[in-house]
């Protein structure tokens, strides 16, 4: 099975005030070809730097300091910006998180989805007919008079239909999904996550779907990475790393996920501590100071343990851990 | 759309009264009267009541602009008593010469701004960004009557490459915008610099937000996603403060009009204070607002209509 994106060992750090803040720390995740892959993790684990990344989009104060991206094999990491300009939208496109922020607000819906298909030398009615169809193709009610309107006369979940359609626009490779249902209400977070399984089997792309969300997760994707402070601490297929968790820190994530609650409980169970300072990340194990299985040997960097179906953890406990 | 811009031309109008009522008053409390400059000074005292009765100016404040605004209501500015004309024929035969003035400065000071915030934005921290940012705020501590002098006397008198006075040959357009160039340069230069500061701070606060970072996400051109994206919506504070800022080159107008001796509205208000000759006073002050509140009113549906969230939200 060949990967159509993968990360290797990728550092990111950001220079700030208080020194170099190590978002990304050697992190590795492959995406295979036609699989949607999640990546889950609490805010501040590293997600948005990852997206950003990916895209070659980091801030000013950004760099990257280690570690390959690769998307079909072609190394995005000091690709020239007129390759990495070719490859957005065509081979790699997103869906951001916000949709109300995420449309220009000053352009019609249809002026921006004429201008992704820049590339193409097809007329305007081609460009706009292609646009009409990808709209209707989301479930928009009457696609051709929706091109003339603008984000802010559309409904939330209308929004992050038209944010689809643009990212599905060009049927890139691979599709980068950051987390388009938080904004969302749950009836609609179930629609677009069929849209979103139909349109992968459709295209034929590969999805990387960042949420915090377990339950969207485990519906919609076939593998899952778990971050945790910058660092991917468990990957595999998402049934294996949701039912027998090998990391600790997600097995104290899938008991605070509050959808597992089945009564009422005075407080909603968490995860003791705090995230570790990125600026001074802790030498050894990254989230030994939470963790209860946390022992001497945890001082040490803990090797990536490999389990059964392409599973692994970065922990030295693994094994007990699953049991 | 429509009720937007009628609210807006309610607001105008409502603006346009208060202003010029207090205006009036403003003009009455000034030391000396028409009698004073018309009579001379050694006029007796009885011809000088005589003259005020029939001029109205015996009546108390609120009645003489009550009786104002009756006359306007009625399409009569007045009379300018000094010179036996129409105020209207003074004002409007003044008025084109104004109007070209600053329009002339609004649009290339406003298209250099625009042209200079935005590269300052998409070039921050470099040289050019830098001298911008420098010669900006100079532009805008000079009083632009300053620059107003030192162009006549550099442009005109020392090099002669621009004409000294007036406004140019009537029916000559070339020969017209020959005389507008140095007075617009003049008023128009503060502007250049504001324009551009408000520009590039705008500029750099949309190329942060999260649709600019979607342009770039969908592989759009750099050029396309800084002056089709971006620009499109930094340029609205810019075209908002050129609005109201037409109140601020209308009195630069003034001292531009009397350097360089250019007809005008400005150098008649100059010339109608002076000489006390108050019709003509509020005659050229009432255009000179109603002219100023029409382009704040202007700006505001230009924005309306560039952006689109204005429209809805009225």
């Amino acid at each position: 099975m060949t990967d159509t994106l993968s990360v290797e060992r990728l550092s990111v750090h950001y220079d700030t005030r208080e020194g170099v803040l190590r978002a990304l720390r050697e992190v590795s995740l492959a995406v295979p070809a036609g699989q949607i892959v999640g990546v889950v993790g609490e805010s501040g684990c590293g997600k948005s730097t990852l997206i950003n990344a990916l895209l070659q989009l980091l801030p000013e104060n950004a760099r990257i300091a280690d570690g390959a991206i690769r998307l079909n094999g072609e190394d995005l990491v000091g690709a020239s910006s007129r390759r990495l300009r070719d490859l957005r939208g065509r081979e790699i496109s997103v869906v951001f998180q916000d949709p109300m922020t995420s449309l220009n607000p000053v352009l019609s819906i249809g002026r921006q989805m004429r201008d992704i298909q820049y590339r193409d030398p097809v007329s305007r009615a081609e460009k706009n007919r292609r646009s009409a169809a990808m709209l209707a193709r989301v479930g928009i009610p009457d696609p051709v008079a929706k091109l003339d309107v603008y984000a802010h006369e559309l409904s939330g979940g209308m929004r992050q239909r038209v944010a689809i359609a643009m990212a599905a626009l060009m049927k890139p490779k691979v599709l980068i999904a950051d987390e388009p249902t938080t904004a969302l209400d749950a009836t609609l977070e179930v629609q677009i996550i069929e849209l979103l399984q139909d349109l992968q089997r459709e295209i034929g792309c590969s999805i990387l779907f960042i949420s915090h969300h377990l339950g969207v997760i485990a519906e919609l994707c076939h593998r899952v990475v778990v971050m945790y402070a910058g660092e991917a601490v468990e990957e595999g297929p998402v049934e294996e790393v949701f039912l027998r968790p090998a990391h600790p820190y997600t097995a104290r994530l899938i008991e605070c996920d509050p959808g597992r609650l089945k009564q009422k409980v005075a407080q909603l169970p968490s995860i003791a501590g705090s995230l570790p300072d990125l600026t001074n990340p802790p030498t050894g194990c990254i989230f030994r100071a939470r963790c209860d299985h946390a022992t001497a040997a945890c001082a040490q960097k803990p090797p990536r343990v490999e389990l059964d179906n392409g599973h692994w953890a970065a922990c030295h406990h693994a094994r007990e851990v699953q049991i | 759309m429509l009720q937007y811009t009628l609210q807006r031309i309610a607001l105008a109008l409502g603006i346009v009264f208060v202003a010029i009522s207090i205006l009036y008053t403003v003009m009455i409390t000034l030391p000396g009267d028409p009698t004073t400059v018309l009579l001379g000074p050694r006029a007796t005292p009885e011809l000088r009541a005589a003259f005020r009765a029939n001029l109205g100016l015996d009546n108390p404040v609120h009645v003489q602009i009550a009786q104002f605004w009756g006359r306007i209501a009625s399409g009569d500015l007045g009379t300018d008593y000094n010179r036996n004309r129409p105020v209207a024929e003074a004002v409007f035969s003044a008025l084109p010469h104004t109007m070209a003035l600053v329009f002339g400065a609004i649009v290339w000071s406003a298209v250099l701004g625009i042209m200079l915030g935005a590269f300052s934005a998409d070039n921050r921290n470099s040289w050019i960004d830098r001298v911008t940012a420098v010669l900006s705020v100079g532009f805008l501590a000079a009083p632009s009557f300053v620059v107003a002098l030192y162009s006549l006397l550099l442009f005109s008198v020392t090099l002669r490459w621009f004409p000294t006075i007036g406004a140019g040959e009537p029916g000559d357009i070339l020969n017209r915008l020959y005389h507008l160039a140095l007075p617009s340069f003049a008023i128009g230069l503060a502007w250049v610099g504001y324009v551009a500061r408000i520009v590039r701070a705008a500029m750099l606060e949309t190329l942060g937000e999260n649709y600019i970072r979607t342009a770039r996400a969908f592989g759009l051109p750099r050029r396309t996603v800084i002056y089709n994206y971006a620009l499109r919506v930094a340029i609205l504070p810019a075209v908002q403060v050129l609005g109201v800022g037409i109140g601020g080159l209308l009195s630069s107008a003034v001292f531009a009009e009397i350097v360089f001796s250019r007809p005008g509205i400005g150098s008649l208000i100059y010339d109608s204070v002076s000489g006390r000759n108050y019709p003509v006073v509020m005659g050229s002050m009432l255009v000179a607002i109603g002219f100023f509140v029409t382009c704040a009113l202007i700006a505001d549906l230009v924005n309306a209509a560039l952006d689109p969230r204005h429209r809805t939200r009225s």
